[in-house]
C-alpha cells in the first residue's frame, strides 16, 4: 500500500513496496499518459515531476516516495489549461509518433522551472529523452518558444 | 482520465467520438471510439447523425468533415497528407476536417473499398493519392449534384468553396452539411477529374498534423495504455535463441505471487505470465524458472556469422542484380596491368533493432464464437488473417481494431505479436487480455535489419575514369524469412534496392561501362525484418563510399567525380547538386570543418544529403547536413521535412551506435543501455531542400535515411583520411594516428 500526492490527490494504491511509481501512476492511478519505454531510466518516457523536479519514474519504488511529495504528471500539467510548454509543442508541431512526447514536455517543464531562458548547450545538455521518430529539431525550437513565451508572460 | 478543454484550441484538433457508424460486434471502430474506455467528449455527434458520401467522406449537419483514413498512421504524418488529398478535391473547408480509422474487417464486409491498408515501403500517400483523391472528387461531385437537384438548376452552374455550394445565377447557397443526407443517396459518377497540382490550395501546403492534440495532453490511447473492464495482462518470454524451445517451466514456482492468474505455454518456444497487471506479470516473470532447448543456433556468434558472410564474398554462385559489360574480365587484365588501377575494399553493416518507443502490445478478446483484438499493426490486413488463423475462426468472426502507434518503423509489419496474443486470449476465454512486451523481449525477439558484407572492385584507368566496377554483397535476406514466396530461384530481388539498372523504384544513378552488381545470400538464423530504409542502408553506405575511395584514387573531388558518372541520370544528380550548393561545396567550409556527399534513389523518390563535420581529439561533431528530395509531389512540406529530420536521427543512431551482436546464439542488447541511440545532444542541424519536379510519385519516409550516414563517412574521410568501413562508428578509432 502506498500514499502518493498525484497531481494535487492523495491516492491510496494497492502496490508493492518494490513497484516503480511508473506502474503505480498507470496502472494504479489510471494516468497512462506517463509512458513506459525502456524500465532502466535511460529514455525518459515516464518522466515526471517530484516536488517540481523531473524524475524517471520507472526506478523509482514508491516506498521512495513519501506522500509530502508532490507527484505531477501529464494531466496534471496541463489540467486547468495547456502549460506554455504543451502550447509550444502544438504551435511547432513538434510530436510526430507522440509516444516519447510526453516525457520531452515534462522534462522541458521542469528544465524551464529552473532555467527560464537556457542557452542552446544547455537544452542539449539537460533534455536527454530519447526519440526515435527524430524530432530533435523541433523539440529544440519548442523548447525555446516555450521559455519565450513564459519569459514574456512574466514580464 | 482525460484531459477536458474547453475548444479545439490551442492544442489543436481533437479526434470525434462516434458510435456505431463503422460499428463490428457494438464496439464503434477506430481508434478514438473505445467505447469501453475512453469518455466520449461533449463535442461529439449523436449516432446516426453524420452521412457517408462515398466511402471517404463522413459529413455531419455542422459541417464537420471526416476523412477515412486506411493507412496506419505511426508518427510518419501520411495521416494528415492523405486527409489533405481528399479535401483538396473535395473543396471543403479545411478548418472543419476530422479524420476516422477504418478496420480491416469492415474493409473486407465493404469488398475493399478502401483498398490495402498496409502501410510500408514508404507507400502510405503515393500508393493512395490517387484512389484517395478520386474519392474526394466523388463526394464533391455527389454533394453539387444534390445541391443542384434540390434547386431544379444543373449541376454544371454550381460552384463550391470551402464546403459552401453556390448557384450565382439565382443567388442562392447551401452548404455541405445541409445537403449531405440527399448526395448520400445518389450514385456516385463513373468518373471524376482531379486538379492539376499546380492548382492545389490544401494539398501542398505546410498545414499542421491533424492528429496532435491528444499526443500532448497524455490523453491519446497507444496500444499499451488500452484497458477494458475485466481485462487482464500477459507478459511472455520466447526462447531467446531465435529458433530454440521451450522445454519446460515451473508454474508452481509464482503461481502464488500477488496478482497472477495463469502461467502458460503461448506455444513451442513461449512461456507468458498472465496477471491483473503488467508489472505483477513481469515481477512473477522474472521468477519463473523456464528450461530452454536452444539447439544448434545456440553455438552461432557474431564472429561466426561474419565468417558465413566473408565466405559469401568470393562465392561463386551469386544472384546478379544488375550487369553491363564485362566488370570481370575488366578487373582481371587490370590486375597487374600498371596501366590501370584495381580499388579494393570491404565493407559491413550490422544487425539494427527497430527499438520504437512503444513495445509491442496487443489487447484480444477470444470467446469461441468471436475474436477481437485493439491492436497497433502497420498490416491490418494481414493482422486479421493471422488472429483469425490463431483464434481458430474465421476472419468474418474477427475484427482489428487499429490504433495509431507509437514509432514502429517496419517492426509492425510482422504479425508475430498478434498471433501470440491471440493464442493467450485463447487460453483464457471471455476475458480481454492486453499482451504486451518487455523492453528487454523487444529487443531480443526483434525482427532485425539484415547483416551484410560487401565487396567493392573497382577499376580506375589512366585518366581516372571508371572503367569497370564490381559490387558484391552477402549477407542475409529478409524476404527469405518474411515473405519465402517473393523470392526467386536465384535469390531475393529486394537486396538491390537503390542500384537496379533501371525502373521507377531503385534505380543506380551511375553509368560505369563495366558493371557487375551481385548478391550472395547467407541466412543466419537471426530473425530479419524491414527496417525503415530496409536494405537501401548498407547499399547506399558501401556504393557511396567506395564511390568517394575511387575518387580520392583518382585525385579528383567527390562532386566532379560523381558529375562524370550521372550524366545520364538527370534526376538523381539534380538532387546531388541541390545538396552541394545548398551546403556551399563551392565555398571552402569553415576552419577545421570538412564536408562529404551522397546520393541514392529509392521508394520512388532521388535523395542527396551534403554533410558539415568536425573531429577533435578523436570526437567527432556532426555540424550541419544539407538534404534534398525529388518525391515527384509533395503533398505537405513541413511533414517531408519533419520525416527527413527524423530519417537522419534513425539512420545516424545505426551508423554511430547501432549493433546488434550474438552470443551463444542470442542477442546481446537488452536495453538502450547496450542499443544506444542518438540524443538532443548530438542532432545536427538539418537543412531540407524540396525539388519536386513532377510527373511522379516517390516516399519520403525512408528514402532520405540511406544518404545520412554515407555523407557524414565521406565527410570524416574528409577530416580524417580515415574510411570507415565497418560501422557503428563507436567501434572506430578517429584519433589521428
Amino acid at each position: 500500500m502506498a500514499k502518493l500526492n498525484i497531481n494535487g490527490k492523495i491516492l491510496a494504491l494497492d502496490v508493492e513496496d518494490d513497484t516503480p511509481l511508473l506502474w503505480a501512476i498507470r496502472e494504479q492511478a489510471g494516468l497512462t499518459g506517463t509512458k513506459y519505454g525502456c524500465g532502466v531510466g535511460q529514455c525518459g518516457a515516464c518522466t515526471v515531476h517530484l516536488d517540481g523536479v523531473a524524475t524517471r519514474s520507472c526506478a523509482l519504488p514508491v516506498s521512495a516516495v513519501s506522500e509530502n511529495q508532490k507527484i505531477l504528471t501529464i494531466e496534471g500539467l496541463g489540467a486547468e489549461r495547456p502549460h506554455p510548454v504543451q502550447q509550444a509543442w502544438a504551435e511547432l508541431d513538434v510530436a510526430q509518433c507522440g509516444y516519447c512526447q510526453v516525457g520531452m514536455m515534462m522534462a522541458t517543464a521542469a528544465l524551464l522551472a529552473q532555467n527560464s531562458s537556457p542557452s542552446d548547450a544547455e537544452i542539449r545538455a539537460e533534455i536527454t529523452n530519447i526519440c526515435r521518430c527524430g524530432t530533435y529539431p523541433r523539440v529544440l525550437a519548442g523548447v525555446k518558444l516555450a521559455a519565450a513565451r513564459m519569459t514574456a508572460n512574466k514580464g | 482520465m482525460t484531459i477536458q478543454t474547453k475548444s479545439d484550441q490551442p492544442l489543436g484538433r481533437r479526434p470525434l467520438s462516434r458510435r456505431g457508424f463503422l460499428a463490428g460486434a457494438g464496439v464503434a471502430a477506430g481508434a478514438f471510439s473505445f467505447g469501453f474506455s475512453i469518455p466520449v467528449p461533449a463535442h461529439a455527434a449523436a449516432p446516426g447523425a453524420a452521412t457517408e458520401v462515398g466511402a471517404w467522406v463522413v459529413i455531419q449537419p455542422d459541417e464537420t468533415v471526416i476523412i477515412r483514413i486506411a493507412r496506419i498512421e505511426m508518427g510518419q504524418g501520411s495521416l494528415t497528407g492523405l486527409a489533405q488529398l481528399v479535401a483538396e478535391e473535395l473543396d471543403c473547408d479545411w478548418d472543419k476536417v476530422r479524420f476516422e480509422l477504418v478496420t480491416p474487417g469492415e474493409n473486407k464486409r465493404r469488398g475493399n473499398v478502401w483498398n490495402t491498408q498496409s502501410t510500408g515501403g514508404s507507400r502510405a500517400i503515393r500508393g493512395s493519392q490517387d484512389y484517395v483523391r478520386k474519392g474526394g472528387a466523388t463526394a464533391r461531385a455527389m454533394l453539387i449534384e444534390a445541391a443542384a437537384q434540390g434547386w431544379g438548376v444543373p449541376a454544371a452552374q454550381c460552384t463550391v468553396a470551402k464546403g459552401v455550394i453556390t448557384h450565382a445565377q439565382s443567388g442562392r447557397t447551401t452548404t455541405y452539411g445541409a445537403v449531405a443526407g440527399a448526395a448520400n443517396a445518389l450514385s456516385p459518377p463513373a468518373t471524376v477529374p482531379l486538379k492539376d497540382p499546380k492548382d492545389w490550395t490544401i494539398a501542398g501546403q505546410p498545414l499542421k498534423r491533424l492528429d496532435t492534440a491528444d499526443k500532448l495532453d497524455g490523453s491519446l490511447v497507444y496500444g499499451v495504455d488500452f484497458t477494458m473492464p475485466g481485462m487482464l495482462v500477459a507478459v511472455p518470454k520466447a526462447c531467446p535463441v531465435h529458433g530454440g524451445k521451450l522445454k519446460s517451466f515451473d508454474a508452481a514456482a509464482v503461481s502464488k505471487m500477488r496478482g497472477v492468474r495463469q502461467v502458460l505455454k503461448v506455444d513451442g518456444e513461449t512461456v507468458a505470465v498472465v496477471a491483473d497487471t503488467f508489472w505483477r506479470a513481469k515481477v512473477a516473470l522474472d521468477a519463473l524458472p523456464i528450461v530452454w532447448e536452444a539447439g544448434a543456433n545456440a553455438r552461432v556468434s557474431s564472429d561466426t556469422i561474419a565468417a558465413l558472410l566473408r565466405e559469401g564474398l568470393s562465392a561463386d554462385t551469386p544472384y546478379v542484380g544488375n550487369r553491363a559489360g564485362d566488370a570481370k574480365a575488366v578487373l582481371a587484365k587490370a590486375t597487374g596491368d600498371k596501366a590501370s588501377r584495381v580499388i579494393e575494399a570491404d565493407y559491413s553493416f550490422p544487425y539494427q533493432n527497430h527499438a520504437p518507443m512503444e513495445v509491442l502490445a496487443a489487447t484480444v478478446r477470444w470467446t469461441p464464437e468471436r475474436c477481437e483484438a485493439w491492436a497497433p499493426t502497420q498490416v491490418p490486413e494481414a493482422a486479421l488473417a493471422a488472429v483469425a488463423t490463431a483464434a481458430g475462426l474465421a476472419p468474418e468472426a474477427c475484427e482489428i481494431h487499429v490504433m495509431r502507434i507509437g514509432g514502429s518503423f517496419g517492426r509492425r509489419l510482422q504479425t508475430d505479436y498478434l498471433r501470440m496474443a491471440t493464442l493467450i486470449a485463447k487460453q483464457v476465454p471471455g476475458t480481454p487480455v492486453k499482451m504486451m512486451w518487455t523492453r528487454e523481449e523487444d529487443m531480443v525477439q526483434g525482427r532485425f535489419h539484415p547483416v551484410t558484407q560487401c565487396r567493392l572492385r573497382g577499376v580506375l584507368d589512366a585518366q581516372g575514369h571508371v572503367e569497370a566496377l564490381h559490387m558484391r554483397i552477402a549477407g542475409q535476406s529478409i524476404a527469405s524469412f518474411t515473405n519465402p514466396a517473393a523470392v526467386t530461384a536465384n535469390g531475393d530481388p529486394f537486396v538491390f534496392q537503390g542500384l537496379l539498372p533501371t525502373g521507377a523504384e531503385m534505380a543506380i544513378g551511375y553509368t560505369i561501362p563495366n558493371l557487375l552488381i551481385d548478391h550472395a545470400m547467407r541466412n543466419p538464423h537471426i530473425r530479419p525484418g524491414a527496417w525503415r530504409g530496409v536494405n537501401l542502408n548498407q547499399n547506399a553506405v558501401y556504393l557511396e563510399s567506395f564511390i568517394d575511395e575511387l575518387a580520392a584514387a583518382a585525385g579528383q573531388d567527390p562532386l566532379a567525380f560523381r558529375r562524370t558518372l550521372m550524366a545520364k541520370h538527370p534526376k538523381h544528380l539534380a538532387v546531388l547538386e541541390a545538396a552541394a550548393k545548398g551546403i556551399g561545396w563551392d565555398t571552402p567550409p569553415p576552419a577545421g570543418v570538412h564536408r562529404g556527399l551522397a546520393q541514392v534513389m529509392g521508394f520512388g523518390s532521388y535523395v542527396a544529403a551534403a554533410a558539415e563535420v568536425s573531429v577533435d581529439k578523436g570526437k567527432l561533431k556532426i555540424h550541419r547536413i544539407v538534404a534534398a528530395t525529388d518525391p515527384g509531389h509533395v503533398v505537405n512540406p513541413q511533414q517531408v521535412e519533419a520525416q527527413v529530420a527524423g530519417s537522419f536521427v534513425y539512420g545516424l543512431s545505426a551508423m554511430l551506435y547501432g549493433e546488434c551482436t550474438v552470443k551463444d546464439g542470442r542477442i546481446e542488447q537488452e536495453n538502450f543501455d547496450s542499443y544506444n541511440v542518438m540524443r538532443l545532444d548530438e542532432m545536427p542541424v538539418v537543412e531540407v531542400i524540396l525539388v519536386p519536379s513532377g510527373g511522379f510519385w516517390g516516399g519520403v519516409g525512408e528514402p532520405t535515411i540511406a544518404v545520412a550516414a554515407p555523407a557524414v563517412l565521406n565527410a570524416v574521410f574528409a577530416a580524417t583520411g580515415k574510411r570507415v568501413r565497418h560501422l557503428p562508428l563507436k567501434n572506430v578509432d578517429l584519433n589521428m594516428s
